[in-house]
């Protein structure tokens, strides 16, 4: 039995038809063709399908379709529309991926962050990104990435 | 040779922002309409069994369910070196997770729900768990059929046993070496399995169109050995090279584990039955532990003999290689050992035995480091070891015995110039070796280690690569190369390498993941070898495309050939000050001459790297006699480690690494390497393992369980130390250093809490409940 949930993507309205028991993350990437949430786990550990729900990062693989009538969800695709944001030119800059695959997850759990402490210090970046799995980049060039002065102001 | 402009220099990544916005697409990304297919696998239960019996007829009655394959469907073996693998399970099951049927279904959820009603019958054979049991005279036989297998000529089998492959490489002689030493030391270190976790699936889709054709889009390492081992295995279908496409797409992540052929082959096999319909497989997590290439495990016996002026008079070495079910890539590993395991030392006696022995846990392979890491856990521990009998300094003794330039390797040939003296001296004064630091909290200690590294990528002796480079209209360029974009940057290298000859800035160049058909052959993207054979090739087709240049303004415009070069995107003349040619006035239309015709034409470049020194054939009781590697890649590294000393928690205080990379084409790429694989070693010593029940059944197939780091695991501070010191036959003098990071982790860890608190740990990981049971078990707790 599937019903239609009505929502706004990356600020415009959409719909689908999804089965009550449909994940987030495959209607986002099989609907909408949202595909930059990446499914890594598909249980909640690594935070690769990371996207933004009224503002809040959420692991889109352990949100249920249905929960996200009326919701505003925000994606990467959402946050590259306009002008490539400081955090994501920072992350150019400081070489913060290689295989690029957490990228994603990285910077929506990172925007929550700016949007809410625009000048974190170490340990709020390390917080706000302790769940997202990197294998790659070892994390440092990531926390310098948002630490640069150009993403968060203080120092 | 003039000042280099590009290569040496930090170039901003070429992918950067497709990967940064979310544009980068991985193979799941991808769309294939609405006549895709999705196949789902039924396992084995059992680490070892025969199939007596497969009923699919309920999965088959499921709507929506399209075929329920078997092994009966695809009577075809394969694999890298040695053919001893299926696409699915033919009368016997070796591994808990192996593939036995596949149930291909129009909906992915059909398709799970269907593979549930597959009845698989078994009859269980007893299990062999570990590689000493499988060496028991009365131990059950894995591969009765061993001795058929086809093999690569360099591997050599012993039929009727567990022993897939035996590496000997005799060097001197050991018995007269330890007379000579003045002390000889021997132990046993053990090192478990371990699981590469990109944070990517492996994944594949198959298309066989309706004129025969297949295309096959992977996440791979290795587009080109895909398509041959792909071909290979399907020619019973009649199916050649030419029929065969494969594209890879960015890949999140590989480390060894995406290389080869594992499970790519369901998605190219499966497709061969749903003509004009495309066949999605794709790997869940616990599946990416249980069903792809692990790390093997192995049990090293190491015994060294030294002179009280700490030089090293002979090391043995005999290694037992946990090679699970199939050893088609796995066995390459231990052979890359059995040539190397003495460690970045110049050693008159050497005898190492390394064995690649069959049992009923996954299939082992490559993963970064192939083997180095390994050995080098023994053997690194072991010099520390070593030093403290003797009253020496642990890197006195390194300097001492580090090899050189032109020193005999243990199979003959000669070793490559390296740095890595300079490196071990550079490390110990950034470490601040010699200086006792303590920590603030009186529950804690500090100490501090050392280990020194090398590496030679493991590939056959005609691994070549190619390259194709074409001039735009605007002389922007595009760079066709099959080696693979894994994470470590290895398109921005190469449009660096370009950029520097023919002047085009890299913003202007675009190089882009392979597709078999349209760019030229590369071996894999394997063995830290790309930046130096790909990078050869990419660096051939610059200087073919330069040179098509000058002689083509030389014959059109009668300008001395000697007086031209490129400088800022035009030729100029050393002789005609002033006087220069934008190259995009004329690298695709051409150069119009007095009479108004037009010379030239489209600029397009080709270039081609073949070792041609390598050979890997010698002689199989010594390995004397061959060149079977290319050239070592050699550096040394400290750490310094506080240890709570009642938890035996542990934090890296500071870990420091030099390489010698020869050149680094982009020193921000080659930190990219060192932090990244640093922390997956410090990993593997610290808290990764993969644990087995009694009946071979992973315990840990995920991330919850099975830990790998996050942020707050980092160390406080990584530093990164640049040697070069060139490779004669390497672009710009570059050699590898992507897996080289993470090979001295471990020993640093065990050599560390040894200088902190005086136990030694021989066995990986090692957890803070090891170093606590290791104090109490030495009345020191």
């Amino acid at each position: 039995m599937k019903k239609t949930i009505h929502f706004k993507l990356n600020g415009e309205k959409t719909s689908m038809d999804v089965a009550p028991n449909d994940v987030l993350l495959e209607a986002l990437r099989a609907n909408l063709g949202a595909k930059s949430p990446k499914c890594g786990c598909d249980r909640g550990d690594c935070g690769t399908c990371t996207v933004m729900i009224n503002g809040r990062a959420v692991r889109s693989c352990l949100i249920l379709a249905v929960e996200v009538e009326g919701c505003e969800i925000l994606t990467l695709e959402g946050v590259s529309k306009g002008r490539i944001a400081a955090l994501q030119r920072s992350f150019v800059k400081h070489n913060s991926f290689q295989c690029g695959f957490c990228a994603p997850g990285m910077i929506m759990s990172l925007t929550e962050l700016l949007n809410h402490k625009p000048t974190p210090t170490e340990e709020e970046v390390k917080e706000a990104i302790s769940g997202n799995l990197c294998r790659c980049t070892g994390y440092t060039q990531i926390v310098e990435g948002v630490m640069d002065p150009a993403v968060s102001k203080k120092r | 040779m003039n000042e280099l402009k590009v290569v040496g220099h930090s170039s901003e990544r070429v992918d950067s922002l497709e990967k940064i916005t979310g544009a980068a697409n991985y193979v799941d990304d991808l769309n294939f309409g609405p006549e895709l297919l999705y196949a789902y696998l039924v396992e084995s239960p059992c680490a070892h069994a025969e199939i007596r019996k497969i009923n699919t007829a309920k999965a088959e009655r499921v709507p929506g369910v399209v075929k329920v394959l078997t092994g009966k469907d695809f009577p075809l073996s394969f694999g890298l070196y040695m053919q001893d693998r299926y696409v699915l399970a033919q009368d016997r099951v070796r591994f808990v997770g192996e593939q036995v049927a596949a149930v291909v279904a129009r909906d992915p959820k059909i398709a799970k729900r269907a593979a549930a009603l597959v009845e698989v019958t078994y009859k269980e054979l007893p299990p062999v768990l570990n590689q000493m049991d499988a060496l028991k005279k009365d131990a059950p036989l894995l591969h009765p059929g061993l001795k058929a297998y086809k093999h690569v000529p360099w591997f050599f089998p012993k039929g009727d046993t567990n022993i897939a492959h035996w590496r000997k490489t005799r060097k001197g002689d050991t018995e007269k070496g330890f007379k000579q030493a003045d002390f000889v030391f021997e132990d046993v270190y053990t090192v478990p399995r371990y699981a590469h976790c990109a944070i990517e699936v492996h994944g594949a889709v198959g298309l066989y169109d309706a004129s025969g054709r297949l295309t096959v889009w992977t996440a791979s390492q290795s587009p080109y050995t895909q398509r041959n081992v792909f071909a290979e295995a399907l020619s019973p279908l009649g199916i050649s090279h030419k029929d065969v496409r494969v594209i890879t797409p960015y890949v999140g992540g590989g480390f060894g584990g995406k290389a080869g052929v594992s499970m790519e082959i369901l998605g190219a096999a499966f497709a061969t039955k749903f003509k004009g319909k495309p066949v999605k497989v794709m790997w869940n997590r616990a599946q990416e532990f249980y069903n792809t290439y692990q790390r093997q495990g192995v049990e090293a016996h190491l015994k060294v003999g030294m002179k009280r002026d700490g030089r090293i008079t002979a090391v043995e070495h005999l290694l037992y290689w946990d090679a699970g079910a199939y050893v088609e890539y796995g066995a390459n590993v231990v052979n890359a050992v059995g040539l190397s395991a003495t460690g970045p030392y110049k050693v008159d006696n050497i005898k190492i035995d390394s064995l690649c022995i069959y049992t009923n846990l996954p299939p082992g392979g490559p993963y970064r480091g192939f083997g180095y890491s390994e050995f080098c856990f023994g053997m690194e521990s072991h010099l520390t070891r070593i030093a403290k009998k003797l009253r020496m300094d642990p890197i006195e003794i390194r300097l001492k015995n580090a090899i050189k330039g032109g020193d005999t390797l243990a199979y003959g040939a000669h070793m490559n110039p390296n740095g890595l003296s300079k490196a071990i001296e550079e490390v110990s004064k950034e470490i601040g070796w010699g200086k006792k630091e303590q920590s603030s909290d009186p529950d804690k200690v500090i100490g501090k280690s050392f280990a020194c590294f090398w590496k030679a990528p493991a590939m056959p002796p005609n691994a070549s690569s190619s390259a194709f480079i074409k001039f735009n209209e605007d002389a922007s360029l595009n760079i066709m190369v099959s080696g693979m974009e894994i994470g470590q940057g290895l398109l921005t290298s190469m449009a660096q390498i370009a950029s520097e000859i023919l002047t085009v800035p890299v913003s202007k160049i675009r190089v882009e993941t392979p597709d078999t058909d349209r760019n030229p052959y590369e071996w894999q993207t394997v063995g830290s070898h790309v930046t130096w054979g790909c990078g050869n090739a990419v660096k051939k087709a610059a200087i073919d495309c330069r040179e098509q240049i000058l002689d083509l303004v030389h014959r059109t415009l009668h300008l001395e050939r000697e007086s031209l070069y490129l400088e800022d995107e035009a030729v100029k003349s050393r002789t005609k000050p002033g006087w220069e040619l934008p190259l995009k006035n004329f690298v695709i239309p051409g150069i119009q001459a007095e009479d108004f015709t037009f010379k030239g034409g489209p600029i397009m470049g080709r270039g081609v790297f073949m070792p041609e020194f390598t050979s890997a054939i010698s002689d199989p009781e010594t390995s004397q006699g061959g060149h079977p590697n290319v050239h070592y890649t050699t550096g040394a590294s400290g750490l310094t480690l506080e240890i709570d000393r009642r938890t035996g928690r542990m934090k890296v205080l500071k870990v420091v690494l030099a390489a010698d990379v020869g050149k680094a084409i982009n020193p921000d790429l080659i930190r990219g390497q060192v932090v990244g694989g640093m922390l997956q070693g410090l990993a593997t010593v610290l808290y990764e393992d993969m644990r087995f029940d009694a009946k071979g059944r992973m315990l840990n197939p995920n991330f919850t369980d099975y830990k790998i780091p996050t942020v707050m695991d980092a160390p406080v501070e990584t530093k990164t130390i640049i040697i070069e010191v060139p490779q004669p036959d390497g672009p710009y003098g570059a050699r590898g250093v992507g897996e080289h990071t993470m090979i001295p982790a471990a020993p640093l860890i065990a050599n560390a809490i040894e200088d902190a608190l005086g136990v030694r740990i021989t066995s990986m990981p090692i957890t803070a409940e090891k170093v606590v049971a290791a104090l109490k078990k030495e009345g020191k707790l």
